[in-house]
């Protein structure tokens, strides 16, 4: 495996808190490295755990390179293509870092990669609050089974996994315990 | 939620689940590109058999921000002026294929009547029926308070605890209904005050306390203190002696506002009677929050708009 952590399989899980931890440092590592050195990286998370791996992501990236990075919330609800197909979804806010993104490079940040509509919606939803030099794609997990031509230009982990399958990612700051679970 | 007729049903989660979107939205308002994609497609038709400036043009503006097309359909200068029945009117919009039709009308009942006669399917938001019920006004209203208290912090909050003082003419009053049981359902305590002419039967039986003092009230120090317009096109009956008699007894004047706590805001749902109702000092000063109120109408019917129509069945 060349990228992302050894597999520990603890149960169902596939990530335990130290594989998060340093899937995480290794991401904020290559985001420093293909940044070359620039320092105008925005780090905009996806709520809801899109956002806290974000905030986490742009913690690292300091104690690397301090300066190199802000970091916000990226709310893609309304830009979603399948909003008539279910219950009304809640919306979170966006919170956009005061520089703005206009020529910076942004990083969406989310923690499950699968049909890639997610992200075609961010885009839009980027497109909407400005025009950054280049957007980048930071997933914790990135599990196949895309429907878009998308791809993650940082993946914590590939997880090849059936459709019938759901991948659980929990984090501390939300959901008590910290893995990603395969169920 | 299909539809938002009434805020005496609506429960207390969806409430502040509808005001939270609004905060959102509210950011939106505040981007260079004012405008989300969500309802692309998608047709709202304001009905407005009863006239109407504000409450129009803050639904027309809503729906456009979400993208969807806005049909306007107003009372004069279309077939409702020929005397075309509400039944006939649904059915046209309903072969137009409306997915939303915001409705204000001078019957009560005639939003109820629409959504659930059969004629249409599309969801249905009251915008004013009668002396019924106006929830956006209340939403609204509920919106600019939570946002006055609790600031960047509103997100989930309720109102619990705020005591509102609602003066005036609560008789033809739906901001007063749709408030009172909005109100209620957020933790709110409600007092009217009114000439006791101004008061509805029944009161007594509904939630709230009913005084006739408006200074008594003011020495309470109410959260809130929201003016209701004097309503001259409902007013058919002797219902006060005179203008400057009701000004002296139940308007908000200068004096008045100088007695009020400097916490306490000052509401009211427009168009002002100025001098009459409340003065021009009490409707300009830093505790008015009348053009909060108009710039939050905007968010909070965007979030409507956006719980009933941008839904569907899980598929």
């Amino acid at each position: 495996m060349k990228k992302g952590v050894p597999l520990v399989v603890h149960g169902n899980v596939v990530l335990q808190a130290d594989d998060i931890r340093r899937a995480l440092k290794r991401i904020a590592h290559e985001i420093v490295e293909s940044s070359k050195g620039s320092s105008d990286l925005v780090l905009l998370g996806i709520p809801t755990r899109g956002a806290i791996l974000a905030t986490r992501l742009a913690a690292t990236l300091e104690s690397i390179e301090p300066g190199c990075a802000s970091v916000g919330t990226l709310d893609v609800t309304m830009y979603r293509d399948d909003l008539g197909r279910q219950p009304t979804r809640a919306t979170h806010p966006t919170s956009i870092p005061d520089g703005g993104i206009d020529g910076k490079t942004v990083v969406l940040v989310d923690d499950v990669l699968m049909s890639g509509r997610t992200i075609r919606a961010a885009l839009d939803a980027v497109a909407a609050i400005g025009r950054p030099k280049a957007v980048r794609l930071a997933v914790l997990v990135d599990r196949g089974h895309r429907e878009l031509p998308i791809r993650a230009d940082f993946v914590g982990k590939n997880l090849p996994s059936a459709t019938s399958e759901r991948i659980h990612v929990r984090l501390h700051e939300i959901d008590g315990n910290e893995e990603v679970a395969i169920q | 939620m299909r539809h938002l007729l009434t805020t005496q049903t609506l429960p207390r989660d969806a409430a502040i689940a509808i005001l939270d979107t609004a905060e959102d939205m509210a950011a939106v308002s505040g981007r260079e590109v004012k405008k989300l994609p969500t309802l692309r497609g998608r047709t709202v038709v304001n009905l407005f058999v009863e006239d109407s400036t504000r409450t129009r043009i803050s639904f027309e503006v809503a729906a456009k921000r979400l993208s969807a097309d806005v049909i306007n359909f107003s009372a004069k200068g279309s077939s409702l002026s020929k005397g075309e029945s509400l039944k006939d009117t649904a059915r046209t919009l309903h072969a137009m294929g409306a997915d939303g039709v915001v409705i204000r009308h001078p019957a009560s009942g005639a939003p109820h009547t629409l959504a659930h006669a059969g004629w249409i399917d599309a969801g249905v938001v009251n915008a004013g029926d009668g002396a019924h019920e106006h929830p956006t006004q209340a939403l609204l209203d509920a919106f600019t308070i939570r946002r006055r208290l609790h600031g960047e912090a509103s997100r989930g909050q309720g109102l619990d605890g705020v005591t509102v003082t609602i003066v005036g003419d609560v008789l033809h009053s739906r901001v007063a209904r749709s408030n009172l049981w909005l109100l209620r359902t957020l933790g709110a305590e409600v007092r009217f005050v009114a000439p006791a002419t101004l008061l509805p039967y029944g009161t007594a039986s509904w939630p709230v306390t009913v005084g006739v003092d408006l200074d008594a009230a003011i020495a309470d120090g109410p959260d809130v203190l929201m003016m209701l317009r004097i309503q001259h096109e409902r007013m058919h009956a002797a219902y006060f002696p005179s203008e400057r008699e009701y000004a002296r007894q139940w308007g908000l004047t200068d004096a008045r506002l100088a007695r009020l706590p400097a916490r306490t805001m000052v509401m009211h749902p427009g168009p002002m009677n100025r001098g009459l109702e409340i003065s021009a000092a009490a409707a300009d000063s830093p505790q008015s929050t009348v053009l909060d109120q108009v710039a939050n109408g905007v968010s909070v019917r965007m979030s409507v708009l956006y719980h009933l129509l941008a839904t569907g069945e899980a598929s």
